[in-house]
């Protein structure tokens, strides 16, 4: 490289977008929204030292949605719960992603019931899914994996783009920015 | 040890009750006795204050949808429970499903409470008295009772559950 040659040594050079995805990735704060089995697994990967998710600077579990970036949906969800699922996911701070772990979470997974959403992506965009049933915490982590890798690539404008108001308007959400026209 | 059995149960509810008891039988080793709806308060009362019986324990509230049963398809089931006597005692009402309204027992025992919700939210009995007949545990903005047997289990709104895929 040819400018980094001139530099003195321990200078690198970066793109502010590529920096700021590489500390975002690194210290991403879940919000956890646990409610059934999956939520056993979720804590195996956050506080357990067998997993020890603070070995990604993800120990700081937020309880409340207003200091996280990442919100973990693990278990069932009922159509009673939905609403409150989404105001939940209305009070994160932009940026935001969401984990939905677990076969209920995704599709309402073996109760194809009347009091059941099938699907926590009817209600909140999702980012990641992560199948099983329960999934074992490596798959969570692999999933997470996979969060920090969207939240590393993300382009910095992509929260105030017209593309992600309409993602956000298909779930009757508004996007949260302070700055909502640059 | 239990000195009370179902038949001696039996013997001291039809001196108590007499013709009020319709029909009467043991399923499960519990005793079972079918009551009028207008007069299971009265009854659920008597059992409850008198001295030897002293069912004082309301251990559940359900219901039953028997559609094929024309004017007796809903059923009110009370389980009670006597713990001085160490027995068990199941009463059913029968209602019709036009306007299913039974007296509730909020007045006796506060445990009935939420157990009264329960039944008019998944069956949609009317529990006359009670301080709040409401839906407890669907959410409210449900517009039908689950439990009777018209309404499918499963969730309505679906659109990748083919039936091709399936098998059905």
């Amino acid at each position: 490289m040819g400018l980094e040659d001139k530099l003195p040594s321990g200078i690198l050079l970066s793109t502010v977008e590529g920096l700021a995805g590489y500390m975002r990735k690194s210290s991403v704060w879940p919000a956890t929204f646990g409610l059934a089995c999956c939520a056993i697994e979720m804590m195996a990967v956050g506080s357990a030292p067998k997993h020890d998710i603070s070995r990604f600077g993800m120990e700081r579990m937020s309880f409340t949605p207003r200091q996280a970036d990442l919100l973990i949906v693990a278990g069932t969800i009922s159509k009673k719960l939905a609403p409150v699922l989404q105001k939940v996911y209305e009070q994160m701070a932009e940026p935001k992603w969401v984990l939905s772990v677990g076969a209920c979470a995704s599709s309402g997974g073996i109760f194809d019931t009347y009091s059941v959403l099938q699907g926590i992506d009817r209600i909140i965009p999702v980012d990641v899914y992560v199948p099983g049933c329960p999934p074992r915490p490596e798959q969570i982590i692999d999933g997470v994996m996979n969060i920090h890798r969207l939240v590393k690539h993300e382009p910095m404008r992509r929260r105030y783009s017209e593309e992600y108001r309409h993602l956000l308007g298909n779930y009757e959400i508004e996007v949260t920015n302070a700055d909502n026209d640059k | 040890m239990p000195t009370m059995t179902n038949n001696t149960l039996l013997d001291a509810l039809q001196v108590q009750l007499g013709s009020k008891i319709i029909t009467s039988e043991v399923i499960y080793d519990t005793l079972v006795i079918e009551i009028s709806p207008s007069e299971a308060f009265d009854v659920v009362e008597l059992l409850k204050n008198d001295a030897t019986l002293s069912f004082n324990f309301l251990t559940l509230i359900g219901a039953v949808h028997y559609p094929e049963e024309k004017g007796r398809e809903l059923c009110v089931v009370y389980h009670l429970h006597s713990w001085k006597n160490a027995i068990r005692l199941r009463i059913k009402c029968y209602l019709s499903q036009d306007n299913p309204s039974i007296k509730s027992l909020t007045p006796l025992f506060d445990g009935a409470n939420w157990q009264e919700r329960e039944t008019f939210d998944f069956f949609g009995i009317q529990f006359e008295g009670h301080p709040n007949m409401t839906r407890i545990l669907n959410m409210d903005e449900m517009d039908y009772h689950p439990m009777l047997k018209q309404y499918h289990l499963e969730d309505g709104t679906r659109e990748d559950k083919d039936d091709r895929f399936f098998g059905r």
